[in-house]
């Protein structure tokens, strides 16, 4: 098995106003795996990755990271929404964090059309986010994430928002990219379905206060395809996950 | 066929032009038709000619004027925007300083004039006043520009442990851009009621010779061509300022903006 990339310890979150958005929640995430967090709205999903990338704080238990620091400052965060600059066009969105670490334009712009290529984008580099679609608009967030070369990717239901065709091919270019850059993915998902497509192992959530209720393997190997959805494991494991998080959900939740 | 961006030019341009022809040929007809004399009220034609008469000495006056309200507006331009950004983004200096932005802003600007003038030269103040009644709309909009930083890219800003430089200059003054320049358009045309204002009080008793003094003198002098005409150029020299910054603006947002975006339908 491979090595503790980073270790949550009896996580609490309670915000100012109260409100307990994770209580003794803990996990594991390991150097190399596609981790899902499954779980219905609001509980917790999208807390639990900024802490994990030090956006917010924890008010008690610990965030460790055994592999050492290294990897902490090399994340790539894909927020739920673009999040891009409206006043800058597709390359100076994707070149906003090389140049935040003091490269010039120049030097960053090799790195720059080869994540724009790698998410099928060379040929809007120019152009504004408000020309492009949301699905063009997500993979120009992706290819900003992913131009640090980060060892440890967070996704925060990228695709939540997209039509299920584009989601699909999404899907399979996140798993293609995984495999290239051989990064950790921490990927947070209403769908029960993708994350089972997608995952190495699938955490389980429930709400109020967010708590961590089953983890389930994916035991099917990579690269996989849309033959996977063909196969028995994938059927089992999409049971197994469906089952876990309504047993989870409260009467009152909403995927 | 016309295209729709000649149909669009053209009423753009065109109507307000006809109107104005309309408007001014029932004037020049009027003073005409009723031998109205040109101490009443000269007509549109008298105007242009005492224009061009007393240019000379209007010429002087304007560039008083427009010099004088381009540095009141351009100080505070500056200050504006410079101070907007210390208060957008320290809360303890806007609790401190922005109260004191209002009482200068609210206190009618023709009562303080008066007062200065009592301890600064007539210049002196209208450029004062050019630059407070300037300040406040670029200080205020400035600030909300600050303010209205989308969260998600200040998280991404975080994450990339960008500093304090950094976040101003790439993503908060960005992001206040178009508030900016949007208290740019209300300040600019402001400047001049505020020199105009100044150099009414300050009257016969300065030694301005701006635009307006020129007016208040010639009213005196019963001169009333020369006061319309110190008029127009007047009014002229704010309609300039204003399609000025709408230009510049346009130009700054063009690419982005939607206020400046072309609808498609
Ligand atoms: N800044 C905040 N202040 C107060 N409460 C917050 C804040 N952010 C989130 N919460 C609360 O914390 C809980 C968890 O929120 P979070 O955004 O992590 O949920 P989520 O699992 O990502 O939900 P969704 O799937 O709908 O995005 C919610 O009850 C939410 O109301
Ligand atoms: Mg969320």
């Amino acid at each position: 098995m491979s090595r503790t990339l980073i270790s949550l310890v009896h996580i609490r979150k309670e915000f100012a106003n109260g409100t307990v958005a994770l209580d003794d929640f803990s996990m594991d995430v390991r150097e190399g795996e596609f981790l899902s967090l499954l779980g219905p709205s609001g509980c917790g999903k999208s807390t639990a990755l900024r802490l994990i990338a030090g956006l917010a704080d924890v008010s008690a238990g610990a965030i460790t990271w055994p592999s050492g620091g290294s990897a902490r400052s090399g994340i790539g965060f894909v927020f739920q929404e673009p999040t891009l600059m409206p006043w800058a066009s597709v390359i100076d969105n994707v070149y906003l964090p090389l140049k935040l670490k003091g490269l010039s334009r120049t030097e960053a712009m090799p790195r720059i059309m080869d994540t724009l290529a790698l998410v099928g984008l060379a040929d809007f580099a120019k152009v504004y986010p408000r020309e492009l679609s949301g699905g063009m608009k997500m993979r120009v967030s992706i290819a900003r994430a992913l131009v640090t070369e980060p060892k440890l990717l967070l996704m925060d239901e990228p695709f939540a928002a997209l039509d299920e065709i584009t989601r699909f091919k999404l899907n399979d270019d996140i798993l293609r990219l995984k495999e290239a850059r051989n990064v950790t993915v921490i990927f947070v998902t209403h769908s029960v379905y993708e994350s089972v497509y997608l995952s190495s192992r699938i955490i389980v959530m429930a709400a109020r206060p967010g708590r961590v209720v089953a983890e389930i393997a994916v035991d099917a190997p990579y690269p996989r395809n849309e033959d996977f959805r063909a196969t028995a494991i994938y059927t089992e494991t999409c049971k197994a996950a469906s089952q876990a998080l309504h047993g989870a959900m409260a009467a009152h939740d909403h995927l | 066929m016309r295209s729709l961006a000649q149909t669009g030019a053209a009423a753009r341009f065109g109507l307000p032009l006809l109107l104005a022809a309309a408007i001014l040929g029932w004037w020049e007809w009027g003073v005409w038709y009723y031998s109205i004399p040109p101490y009443s009220l000269p007509s549109p034609s008298g105007i242009i000619a005492a224009l061009i008469r007393d240019w000379p000495v209007l010429s002087v006056s304007l560039w008083v004027t427009l010099q004088t309200t381009l540095a009141g507006m351009a100080l505070a331009f500056a200050g504006g925007v410079a101070l907007g950004v210390l208060l957008g983004m320290v809360k303890t200096a806007e609790n401190m300083l922005f109260p004191y932005a209002v009482v200068l802003q609210v206190t009618p600007i023709i009562a303080i004039a008066p007062i200065l003038l009592i301890y600064f030269p007539a210049p002196t103040v209208v450029l004062l006043t050019a630059f407070l009644v300037t300040y406040f709309p670029v200080l205020s909009n400035t600030i909300t520009g600050m303010r209205s930083t989308d969260r998600g890219l200040e998280a991404l800003f975080d994450l990339y442990g960008a500093n304090a430089w950094r976040r101003i200059t790439l993503l908060k003054l960005k992001t206040a851009l178009p508030y900016i320049l949007t208290g740019f358009r209300i300040g600019g045309p402001l400047a001049l009621i505020g020199a105009v204002v100044a150099e009414i009080a300050a009257g016969t008793a300065g030694a301005g010779s701006g635009l307006a003094y020129r007016i208040i003198e010639s009213t005196y002098r019963l001169n009333v061509p020369r006061a319309f005409a110190a008029l127009l150029l007047l009014s002229i020299m704010g309609i300039i300022i204003f399609y000025t910054i709408v230009f510049i603006s346009h130009l700054m947002l063009k690419d982005w903006h939607e206020s400046a975006m072309q609808k498609e339908r």
